[in-house]
Formats: C-alpha cells, sequence, structure tokens
C-alpha cells in the first residue's frame, strides 16, 4: 500500500493512522535509496513525492527551505543560476544500488546524510541543514532550528534527524546553509606513487594551507588526486605552490583542467570506481589508518575486487566477492581495533536483513540510541528495523 | 531579579552530611568544597545578575571520578551543574541551591596533537586559547574563537556550541569537533565519534553539542585542527548609516566572497570604543565594517580589491585597508573592545544575543531604537554582521530603582522582534535562565515537549542542570504519553489523499 500525502497535515494523519493500526511506514521520497539500511518490509509506503517546491529562497542570506520531495535536481538548477551550490555535494547512489541517476530529493539527502568528497573541508550534509519540519512516529509535527546559520535555540534536533533515515520523523520541509560556488577548479593528479606513499601525500597536502578541498587515491589508477577551489588566480598559484610543497614525493604530475575536475570528482562522489557486482562497503577511518585496513583485510583472506580511498584516506569504498555474511565479521574486527565505523551499503535484501548493515555500538551507547528513537517513535512505526533489528 | 528557579528540595538539603561524607569517598578532601566562602566564587557565572550558593562544589580529577560522582548523584537523587571556566552569558552555570556544582577546571591537559589526522585530543577544562596556542608552533589552530577564547573552555564551548568571528567562514564548534566522550546522568562514560568522520547512527554528538549541559558531562573532547591561512588582510569601512554598512555586507556575499571575519559597529558603540582606548575609528561613521580576507597572498590581494570596490559602489566614506599585520590588528583592535569600552559609557550593561535574517538588519535596527526609548534605556551595537548575530548592549544602571527590570524587559523585546523577523533567541551565548522564558516565542508546545523528551532519553529525573533552558519542567512519564484516537480515524487501508 502506498499513501502519497498532499501535505504535513496529511502527512499526520497517515502516521496518526499508521500508530492506531500498528502498522509501520516506510517513507520514501522517489525511492533511490530505498536499498540502503536493513532490508525491511516495506509494504506500506509513506511517499513524500507529492511535497514539493522550494518555499524560501535567498541568495544574500545563503538559506534556502525546500519540501522534503522536492527533487534535488531543480534545487541544484535554482541554486546554479545564482551562482550558489550544496557545498556538502549530496552523493548521488545511482551508480551503487541502480536506478535512474539524478533522481534524490532534498528530504532523502539530508535523511541518509549523503556527502561527497568535499566533506573534509566543507562538512557533510549535518552540517548544513539549520533547521526542519517533520512528523514524529508519534504523528505530532515537530519543527526544530530555524533559517539563520548561527542559532544555539534549544536541542540541535537537526543533527539528529540528518542520517536518521526517517526512523525518527518524516522530514516535511528542510532549511539548508547554500554557499557561493567557487570561480573554478583544478585537480592536481600525482601518478605512480603507490598507495601508501600516495595516501602520504594526501594527508600532508591536507596539513599544507593551499586548502585543498578533497583529496582521494584510486588504487585502480595509481593517483592520488588534490582538489584545489576559488578565484582562477588563487588556483593557479595554490596548485604551483602545492606541486613544489609535494615535490618530495616524485611520481608523475598531471592537472586536470576545471571540466575534467569536475567530472573526475563526481565519479568519485558516487563511489563509480568501485561498482560492480559484489557487495559494498563504506568505512570511516582516521586518515592514518585508511591503508592499514586494507592490508589488513587483504591479509585476513577477505576478496576485494575494487576500493578507493576518499577524505585523504579517512573514507574507504570497498568491493567485495559477495559472501553469506558480505565479510562483516572480517571488516567490523578491523574497524574495532582502529576506531571507526563500517557500513554495508551494497549487498541483496537477504543478506541486509541478516546482517548489521550499520556499525554495532558497545551496550550503553546502543541502550542510548534506542531511547532517543524511543523519544522521537516509542511504537516503532517509522522504518521500523531499518537501523536495527530490535528497533 | 525577576527570575524563577525551582525551589530546593528540603529532602536534599537534609541530606547534605551524607552527601558531603559521600563525595570524600570518592575525591581528595580539597576537592571537596563545603565552606560558605569558599562556594562564594562559585555563586554566579558571567551573567552576573543571577546569583545561588550551591550545595556543595566538587571538582573532580579524572573520568573514573566523574562517574562516581554522578552515580552517587543518581542515586541520592542530587542534581549536578557542570561548570567550566563560569564565562557563560546565559546563566547556563548557575548553580543550585539543591545541587552539586562539577566543576571542570582540573580537566587542564592536552592529551595528544595529532597533526597527521588533524586533531587533537583535549581535556574539557582546556581554554579554547590555549589549543591554538599549543599546536601554532606548526602552523596549525583551531578556529572557533568566541571573544572569550582566553577564559572560555573547550567543554564549555562544546555545551553552548560557542561561535566567534571565525565561523562565517569556518563554522561552529559543532562544525569543528570530530569527537566527544560523555559521562551521563547515572555515571555511564560513552565514546561519540574520534578521529574519523561522521556517526554511525544517530549523531549524538552533534546533539550533545550546545545542548549546554543538560544531557551529559563533557570529559574529552577531540577537535579539528586547521591549517592557518598563509596571510590575512583587514579593511576598516566607513559608512554614513547602519543601513549603508549592511547594504555593503549583503553585496560582499552576493558576489561570492566568505570573509574569515565580517563585523559591524554602529556609532555608539564607535565612540566607547575610541572613548576607551583610540585605535582610529572614524567618530563621524553611523557604522563602520571589519572585514578580513584570508588565504594565499594572490587571492587576499584579489579579494582585497573586490571588497573595496563593493564598499565604494555601495557608498562607503572612508575605506582603509591593512598594509601589515600591525595594522590589521589594530582593525580588530577596537572590536575586541567593544564590550569593555561599553562598560565605561553607561555603569551596567546587559549583551543581548539574538540572530536575524541579514537582510532585515536596517527595519531590526529602527525598531529597536524604539523599542529602546519606550524602556527608557541607550542600546550600543555590535554585531557578527556576516551571519546576522547581534549583541544589543543595554546601558543601564543597577543603582537605580528599576532599572535593571527596564534592561530585562526592553532584552525580552529586542528578542522577541528577532524571532518575530525570523530570526533565533540566541545565536551563541544559549538559553541558559536568560532566556528560559522566551523559548516560547520560538517553539509551541508539541516542539518543546519533543525536545524535553529527547532530555528524557538521556536523564529521565531531569537532575543534570534542571531549570535551564525549558520553561516548565515536565516529567518523563506525563511527556511519554501517547494520545492516538483510533476510533476518529476512517477506515486506514485505503489510501486517502
Amino acid at each position: 500500500m502506498r499513501l502519497t500525502p498532499r501535505d504535513e497535515k496529511d502527512v499526520a494523519e497517515a502516521i496518526r493512522t499508521a500508530l492506531a493500526h500498528d502498522a509501520p511506514l516506510s517513507i520514501e521520497g522517489h525511492g533511490s535509496k530505498a536499498g540502503l539500511g536493513r532490508a525491511t518490509q516495506r509494504d506500506r509506503v509513506l511517499s513524500l513525492a507529492a511535497l514539493t517546491g522550494v518555499t524560501l529562497y535567498e541568495p544574500q542570506e545563503l538559506v534556502l527551505t525546500a519540501r522534503a520531495g522536492t527533487p534535488l535536481r531543480e534545487i541544484v538548477a535554482l541554486l546554479d543560476a545564482q551562482n550558489q551550490q550544496l557545498a556538502f555535494e549530496p552523493m548521488d547512489h545511482a551508480a551503487l544500488l541502480g536506478g535512474a541517476r539524478d533522481d534524490a530529493t532534498i528530504g532523502g539527502v539530508i535523511a541518509t546524510n549523503a556527502s561527497g568528497p568535499r566533506r573534509i573541508k566543507a562538512g557533510a550534509a549535518r552540517d548544513h541543514l539549520l533547521g526542519f519540519r517533520s512528523v514524529t512516529g508519534r504523528g505530532e509535527i515537530v519543527k526544530s532550528g530555524g533559517r539563520v546559520m548561527k542559532n544555539v535555540t534549544g536541542y540541535d534536533l537537526s543533527k539528529l534527524v540528518a542520517g536518521s533515515y526517517g526512523t525518527l520523523a518524516a522530514l516535511t520541509e528542510l532549511t539548508l546553509k547554500v554557499l557561493p560556488k567557487a570561480e573554478t577548479e583544478e585537480t592536481l593528479l600525482l601518478s605512480s606513487l603507490g598507495a601508501e606513499k600516495g595516501l602520504a601525500a594526501l594527508r600532508k597536502a591536507s596539513g599544507s594551507p593551499y586548502e585543498v578541498s578533497s583529496l582521494a587515491y584510486d588504487p585502480q589508477a595509481d593517483a592520488a588526486a588534490l582538489r584545489l577551489e576559488g578565484p582562477q588566480i588563487s588556483v593557479t598559484t595554490r596548485r604551483d605552490d602545492l606541486t613544489r610543497f609535494l615535490a618530495d614525493f616524485g611520481g608523475a604530475t598531471r592537472v586536470l583542467a576545471a571540466d575534467e575536475s569536475r567530472a573526475f570528482w563526481s565519479r568519485l562522489r558516487d563511489a563509480e570506481p568501485i561498482a560492480g557486482e559484489g557487495v559494498i562497503w563504506r568505512v570511516s577511518l582516521a586518515p592514518t589508518d585508511g591503508f592499514a585496513f586494507v592490508e589488513r583485510l587483504r591479509g585476513a583472506g577477505a576478496p576485494i575486487v575494487a576500493h578507493v580511498y576518499d577524505w585523504a584516506g579517512g573514507l574507504v569504498w570497498l568491493r567485495l566477492e559477495t559472501a553469506a555474511d558480505a565479510h562483516a565479521t572480517a571488516i567490523r574486527a578491523i574497524v574495532d581495533a582502529l576506531g571507526g565505523h563500517a557500513t554495508l551499503i551494497g549487498a541483496d535484501a537477504d543478506i541486509r536483513a541478516r546482517v548489521d548493515v550499520f556499525h554495532p555500538q558497545p551496550a550503553a551507547l546502543a541502550a542510548l540510541t534506542r531511547r532517543v528513537k524511543e523519544a522521537f517513535d516509542p511504537r516503532f512505526i517509522l522504518e521500523r528495523g531499518r537501523l536495527r533489528a530490535e528497533f | 531579579m525577576s527570575l524563577i528557579m525551582p525551589l530546593p528540595e528540603q529532602a536534599i538539603l537534609a541530606r547534605r552530611e551524607e552527601l558531603l561524607a559521600r563525595l570524600r569517598a570518592i575525591l581528595p578532601a580539597a576537592n571537596v568544597i563545603a565552606d560558605e566562602t569558599a562556594r562564594r566564587a562559585y555563586e554566579c557565572d558571567a551573567l552576573v545578575m543571577y546569583r545561588a550558593l550551591p550545595l556543595v562544589v566538587a571538582l573532580p580529577e579524572t573520568v573514573a571520578q566523574v562517574s562516581a560522582i554522578m552515580a552517587l548523584a543518581q542515586e541520592m537523587n542530587v542534581k549536578v551543574v557542570p561548570r567550566g571556566a563560569g564565562t557563560s552569558l546565559s546563566g547556563g552555570a548557575l548553580p543550585l541551591e539543591d545541587g552539586i556544582l562539577l566543576g571542570m577546571a582540573k580537566f587542564n591537559r592536552i592529551l595528544e596533537v595529532d597533526f597527521e589526522n588533524r586533531c587533537a585530543r583535549v581535556q574539557p577544562g582546556v581554554q579554547n586559547l590555549a589549543i591554538s596556542k599549543a599546536v601554532e608552533y606548526a602552523g596549525f589552530y583551531y578556529a572557533p574563537d568566541p571573544s572569550s577564547q582566553i577564559a572560555c573552555t573547550i567543554g564549555g564551548n562544546v555545551g553552548e556550541n560557542a561561535g566567534g568571528v571565525h565561523c562565517l567562514k569556518y563554522g561552529l564548534t559543532t562544525n569543528n569537533i570530530l569527537g566527544l566522550e560523555v559521562v551521563l546522568m547515572g555515571g555511564e562514560a560513552l565514546r561519540l565519534g574520534g578521529k574519523h568522520l561522521d556517526s554511525e547512527l544517530y549523531d549524538l554528538m552533534g546533539l550533545m553539542t550546545g545542548s549546554e549541559g543538560l544531557l551529559g558531562v563533557v570529559t574529552e573532547v577531540t577537535v579539528r585542527l586547521l591549517q592557518k591561512p598563509v596571510s590575512a588582510r583587514g579593511l576598516l569601512l566607513a559608512f554614513p548609516t547602519v543601513e549603508a554598512g549592511a547594504r555593503c555586507v549583503g553585496a560582499i556575499i552576493a558576489r561570492g566572497i566568505i570573509p574569515g571575519g565580517l563585523e559591524m559597529m554602529d556609532a555608539a558603540t564607535i565612540g566607547a570604543v575610541e572613548n576607551f582606548q583610540p585605535c582610529g575609528y572614524p567618530l563621524d561613521a553611523g557604522a563602520i565594517v571589519i572585514v578580513e580576507l584570508d588565504g594565499t597572498p594572490a587571492e587576499v590581494d584579489h579579494l582585497v580589491a573586490v571588497v573595496e570596490s563593493i564598499a565604494r559602489e555601495e557608498g562607503a566614506t572612508q575605506t582603509r585597508i591593512s598594509q601589515n599585520e600591525a595594522e590589521r590588528l589594530r582593525f580588530w583592535a577596537g572590536r575586541k573592545n567593544a564590550f569593555p569600552a561599553v562598560s565605561c559609557i553607561g555603569p551596567d550593561y546587559l549583551c543581548m544575543d539574538g540572530t536575524i535574517p541579514r537582510g532585515r538588519l536596517p527595519e531590526v535596527l529602527t525598531r529597536m531604537d524604539g523599542l529602546a526609548k519606550f524602556h527608557g534605556l541607550r542600546v550600543a551595537n555590535v554585531f557578527h554582521a556576516g551571519d546576522g548575530n547581534l549583541h544589543p548592549l543595554i546601558l543601564y544602571d543597577a543603582s537605580k530603582e528599576g532599572d535593571i527590570e527596564r534592561a530585562e524587559k526592553l532584552g525580552a523585546d529586542i528578542l522577541r522582534l528577532c524571532v518575530e523577523v525570523g530570526g533565533v533567541l540566541t545565536g551563541e551565548h544559549g538559553v541558559g535562565v536568560e532566556k528560559r522564558d522566551l523559548m516560547g516565542e520560538m517553539f509551541d508546545e508539541i516542539d518543546l515537549a519533543q525536545q524535553q523528551r529527547v532530555k528524557c532519553a538521556f536523564d529521565p529525573q531531569h537532575r543534570l542542570n534542571p531549570g535551564k533552558v525549558f520553561p516548565t519542567l515536565h516529567r518523563c512519564a506525563e511527556l511519554g504519553m501517547m494520545h492516538v484516537q483510533s476510533g476518529k480515524l476512517p477506515f486506514p487501508e485505503l489510501p486517502r489523499f
């Protein structure tokens, strides 16, 4: 069954009805991220696809408000016309999960905290959500935050709902910080360094004053990539300075001009270099641990088919051969020893129903997480089982 | 003082001796402050108009001691108020007469600096500025820089989600921390985040940041370190009116420039500053705007020229560009002295903290002026112009009958005005006790109930810093009630939209 409310009041009524009948609801925009998270029944869907429209956009104030079902591409086009952007670069999951490209809604982007390679400098989706309106699992319309950048009035519930996969509340309207687009960009590519040295070069650059906005290493191409954005005059001088700064590492140097650079980072944003058959993992670590993680995983005999490092080594995308447990045990044992978390992004529904998709938590933290869920949705009406089997 | 705090619980006061004895079993004797004179030192934070003598002051030195104190407080049903350096301007660390004041000043060590991962692990009692000082030899710094950064602690910064002049470009505390260790009411210690980015499930670190000590006690913070920009230059721009200055700020941002700092002062503040410690601000200006641009020299030079031409287009009567570091610092000197300077033109002042959509600034200033006249008081203005965060300084004389009440009323009217135009009650100081009773201006009952349910998930008995942030305390049991009127709902299986 599919409910398609026209407005926030309808959303509240749908959730109250579901509550009254203990009939859990899955929340969907265009469904581009339905394959993320634990596999659940999804036989009663609350579609927010009709809640569309940008309700406020003030370029001078760097702020935009849109209803949750608004297609991301509409927002991007609107911002583009003013030379502005969502600086956190929402990732598109189509390459990994299938489905049409460019088919996300802004609600889905925020609910999954979908962010890109600029994360390391500009922050994640959660850093750009100023406020929201929503309907909680209690069927109550709740708002939080505001439309101004500096706001410490009450708890920052925006942080909580960003990345909560709709398990706390159905987001109905979002207010986002937007930022000017850089005048231009270039990418410095250092080839033939090998992974260990390539990642060390990225870490050195991330601590440089040249404002590198994205840092990635692609083992398949043996290339370390460093993105510079800003006014042309600044990009040019920083690129030269950075090249000198990293000269000791050796390797071949090449510069990707603006268009090529944009294409490179958009492919990386969407994890295209590792897309394909198998199971897909996203692992967040301290940058110095990325290489060690992959080496240990190989040492443990895990069949890695492809991998790529983003965030100077702090984010590892992996594709492995399919296995009953998706190699969760091996991956998590290493991540637990290093500190960080691993999320199973791509796998068949039966694997995602059996394996913990999100990283397990220590008992006290798990208990607190559950109490937070209950504070918003005590009957587990929204996205039951999406994050954890028990709620 | 018009503030109403919950009455002290007699049952707790009656068990004070037992509490002291049990605290002394956890802490060295010198770290349990029971003597009245010594407790006086803790009776208020930087919002000095509200004072209360804490039941006892406890100064733990280890996480185990914090856990033990919290567990004891939970068991004895005693309230706990955490406190850093006590620089809160909203009364967030105001003690309770029936509560333990948990001073975190002894947690003052930098535990680890990790340049390769661009972070540092520090204890909550470390001063904000001390972090930057500890890493500056390698060219790094910690970006959020509240005006009190020489005194305020990083733990307090997390509690209040502190900002500063850098936050337009570099973000607030919440955007600049990677990990927290917190102790919950009841004594459990949890680690949230670490040296990696993003959380595995709910972003409880983001929730804790700015929660004003109501959810847990911070015992360790992992902060992000940034490389210092190679160069920075300042512009001092003078305008005939605040409106013209505000237009210039809007035009700079519309051109796609996000300066490292973007501040504005009105004529009253300029006069006070020049009177206090002259730094060459033009006394005939209606407003001055200070812009700081940072980055590589080529980029900074380019942007300085663009900003200067925007300022001229917007009617600047004077544009000065810093030619060296000493001059850049001189431009900032007056801004940094603005608060003490204003205290010299009136015996007392109340510093308000609201945020508005920047475009509404001229209207808000005009109406604020009217409100000040209505209450018979004067207001001097300093703004974080880039992000619309206002700091109206309400001048009053505490020795004059009724002046404090008038100042409080004017402050409340100003904050109501901020909310009315689409802004918020507090941009960086927090709600605390100061703005607690105004929360209803921004949130309805349901919004507030939901926030309090979050509190219940962390602290079901409301023992941690109660009486702050929320105007009315509800029991968690009554907040948990659900009103599902299933009989009134039509047949639910049919899609009805």
